[in-house]
């Protein structure tokens, strides 16, 4: 549960579109709304753990607060300050502040510098520290996520995929920040190494009092990290509750179906899947009225032409908000 | 970061140097190569011969109208040239005259290695203008292009350098012949004005630059236009990389983020490139030699080929394959001195 529960972080209406074009002009035809007005906070100290299937919009939402991508509409407010109308050069101030661990260890490190200097490289360019003070904190780091820091003159293609992972992570520690986005930053690995890497990311978070906006489509990895969880589905929240609440009573039927297609370590379980049928749409052409209802094994007319608004469920305190018309 | 703690029986730990490895498995790497290389060379000098003699015409043949050339004639030049011998013992007086230097020209019985020599310094002004012009302005294009993808330097880059590549060298050599000499009266044809060389020394140094620069941006415009489209692509793809992202993440400067992490990445490939430059010192002009007159290699080896003046051919051919086997094993090197990832074996 969150230490205390002050917001680092403030996500209003964020929206991001990307244009189709086509034709001999280029013109734009239509928007793909891979975020489509998502709202969120979230507190110091907390893990947000953010799921849903593939192509749902998740790690644009988190390349968004941190401005990789740029945001179509919405506030971003990160330490009282809205990231979405810095400057180029506050906003690299700010990236000492909020950083991005990403899904590829192999793909994200670039193959022509060394570890160390990988990871010493941001606090060069903030100008943070050199010399032997610099040796020394890059020292810190490696020793810190796990890795020897006699290694640092090596190359990433030298390591593997968890070493690697760990490399990312002392690379994103490197500059201290109050904020990360770990972008599916273990879905790219074995599940023993998946294991020590959350390991390391919970540790981490206790010890530097760390604010996760962990971004996977890997239930058990949420459950066992996050304190809150958010479901995603084409573009749009379904459902926020703290993790247990989420987990004991799912409200929206699209979190009811993700949850009962989470395999449970226990053979004798009686299985208890629901099938949704068809395909998730496109985010090209979303349907009308709530997105999920093409599919909803519980939908009613109002579903196919009202987008459902904020519910929250039981006292607002406690944070439980799903969008369904199930629970006006 | 402070509460940071440190494993100081960690950090004692030596970091281990390999660099003199290193340097032992480069020299391993290069005794290798020059020796497989060398095997090389004579397989591909001997197929060479063996294709050049197979090829219709020889010396004894090239003027048959000639109605001084009677068959005992033939026959003697044939003898004089060893036409007669069998191929493989043609070859053994290839290499011996080649290794004593005694090699001469069929047609003018002229040392064939100072010819070639000659013709070299003709071509080296050329070649080199040319490779600088290519490798300074493709560069800039493509990377410009590429950082700016979609605006309209891109867009007009692209236009032209598609322009340039489907148009013929040699229909834009005659279009700057007919308008720099017609409008500017600058001498271009030939590597000098004839009757310069009692002129004063700036005119003479002016002549010789007029003559020199036209075939070279001649020779280098198709270059441009090709190498910019490569650079471009690959400086592309780079961009689209994780690891540029990354360094978007650490919040470095966009100057730092493509010059710094994109730009070494993207230039890998062209290393390697730059080590087969090399055997484009003969070849690599051919077209343009014989548009503008130059006394090159390129045209030596051409006029040679009509005139079936072998040993000329064969040396031309031998020089080709030295210096592709060289570019390549520079290439080679260079690969893994720039790129972390590549070991020498």
């Amino acid at each position: 549960m969150p230490e205390s529960t002050t917001s680092l972080l403030q996500v209003t209406g964020l929206k991001k579109y990307f244009p189709v074009r086509s034709g001999l002009f280029s013109r734009v035809s239509a928007w793909v709304k891979a975020v489509d007005d998502v709202s969120f906070h979230l507190g110091q100290g907390e893990t947000l753990g953010l799921v849903g299937e593939s192509g749902c919009g998740k790690t644009t939402v988190g390349r968004s607060l941190l401005r990789l991508m740029e945001p179509t509409a919405g506030s971003v407010t990160f330490e009282g300050k809205n990231v979405l109308t810095l400057s180029a050069k506050e906003l690299r101030q700010t990236r000492r502040r909020m950083q991005i661990i990403f899904q590829d260890p192999y793909s994200s490190l670039n193959p022509r510098m060394t570890i160390g200097s990988i990871v010493s490289e941001p606090l060069k360019i903030h100008q943070i520290a050199k010399g032997q003070d610099l040796q020394d904190r890059v020292n810190q780091l490696f020793i810190r996520v796990g890795l020897r820091p006699e290694h640092q003159s090596r190359y990433p293609h030298e390591f593997s995929g968890g070493q690697r992972q760990r490399v990312g992570i002392a690379r994103a520690l490197a500059l201290n920040p109050k904020f990360i986005v770990c972008d599916e930053a273990v879905s790219a690995l074995d599940v023993s190494i998946q294991a020590q890497i959350l390991n390391l990311l919970r540790d981490l978070q206790k010890e530097f009092h760390l604010s996760y906006l962990f971004i996977t489509h890997d239930l058990n990895v949420v459950q066992y990290l996050a304190d809150r969880i958010a479901v995603m589905y084409v573009g749009k929240f379904a459902e926020v509750a703290p993790a247990e609440d989420l987990f004991a009573s799912p409200k929206h039927p699209y979190t009811q179906a993700l949850l009962s297609a989470n395999p449970v370590p226990d053979p004798t379980a009686p299985p208890k899947r629901i099938i949704l049928p068809g395909d998730v749409p496109s985010p090209l052409h979303p349907p009308a009225g709530c997105r999920f209802h093409p599919r909803c094994p519980e939908v009613m007319d109002v579903c196919k032409t009202v987008e459902p608004k904020l519910t929250q469920i039981g006292p607002p305190e406690k944070g439980h908000q799903v969008w369904c018309h199930l629970y006006p | 970061m402070a509460k940071i703690g440190v494993d100081a029986g960690l950090l004692s730990d030596a970091v281990i140097g390999s660099s003199r490895d290193n340097r032992s498995t480069m020299w391993n790497f290069i005794v290798r190569n020059v020796a497989q290389r060398l095997i090389l060379l004579v397989i591909v000098s001997f197929v060479a011969h063996s294709f050049i003699h197979l090829a219709p015409g020889e010396p004894s043949e090239v003027d048959p109208m000639n109605p001084r050339m009677k068959p005992e004639d033939i026959a003697k030049i044939r003898a004089a040239f060893h036409l007669d011998e069998p191929l493989y013992v043609q070859y053994a007086y290839w290499i011996r005259d080649l290794a004593t230097g005694e090699l001469k020209s069929f047609k003018d019985s002229q040392p064939v290695l100072p010819k070639i020599w000659d013709r070299f310094l003709n071509s080296l002004p050329l070649f080199i203008l040319a490779t600088i012009l290519v490798w300074t302005w493709a560069f800039p294009t493509g990377i410009y292009g590429a950082v700016f993808r979609g605006g309209m330097y891109d867009r007009g880059t692209v236009l032209l350098s598609y322009a340039l590549i489907s148009v013929p060298g040699f229909f834009l050599s005659y279009l700057a012949i007919l308008w720099v000499v017609g409008w500017f009266g600058v001498p271009v044809i030939s590597i000098k004005t004839f009757g310069m060389e009692h002129a004063e020394l700036p005119y003479k140094i002016m002549d010789r630059v007029w003559h020199l620069v036209i075939p070279s941006i001649m020779a280098a415009i198709g270059g441009i236009a090709i190498l910019s489209r490569y650079v471009r692509s690959q400086m592309l793809e780079v961009l689209g990389q994780d690891y540029v992202r990354t360094a978007r993440a650490k919040g470095l400067t966009e100057d730092a983020v493509i010059y710094g992490h994109a730009l070494g990445n993207a230039l890998l490939p062209f290393v390697t490139m730059f080590g087969l430059l090399l055997p484009g010192l003969i070849g690599g002009s051919v077209i343009f030699e014989q548009i503008f007159a130059w006394p090159g290699l390129g045209r030596l080896g051409y006029e040679a080929i009509l005139s079936r003046d072998f040993p000329i051919i064969m040396t031309l051919n031998f020089i080709a394959a030295v210096l592709t086997l060289l570019g390549t094993l520079i290439s080679d090197i260079l690969y893994a001195v720039v790129d972390p990832r590549i070991r020498l074996h």
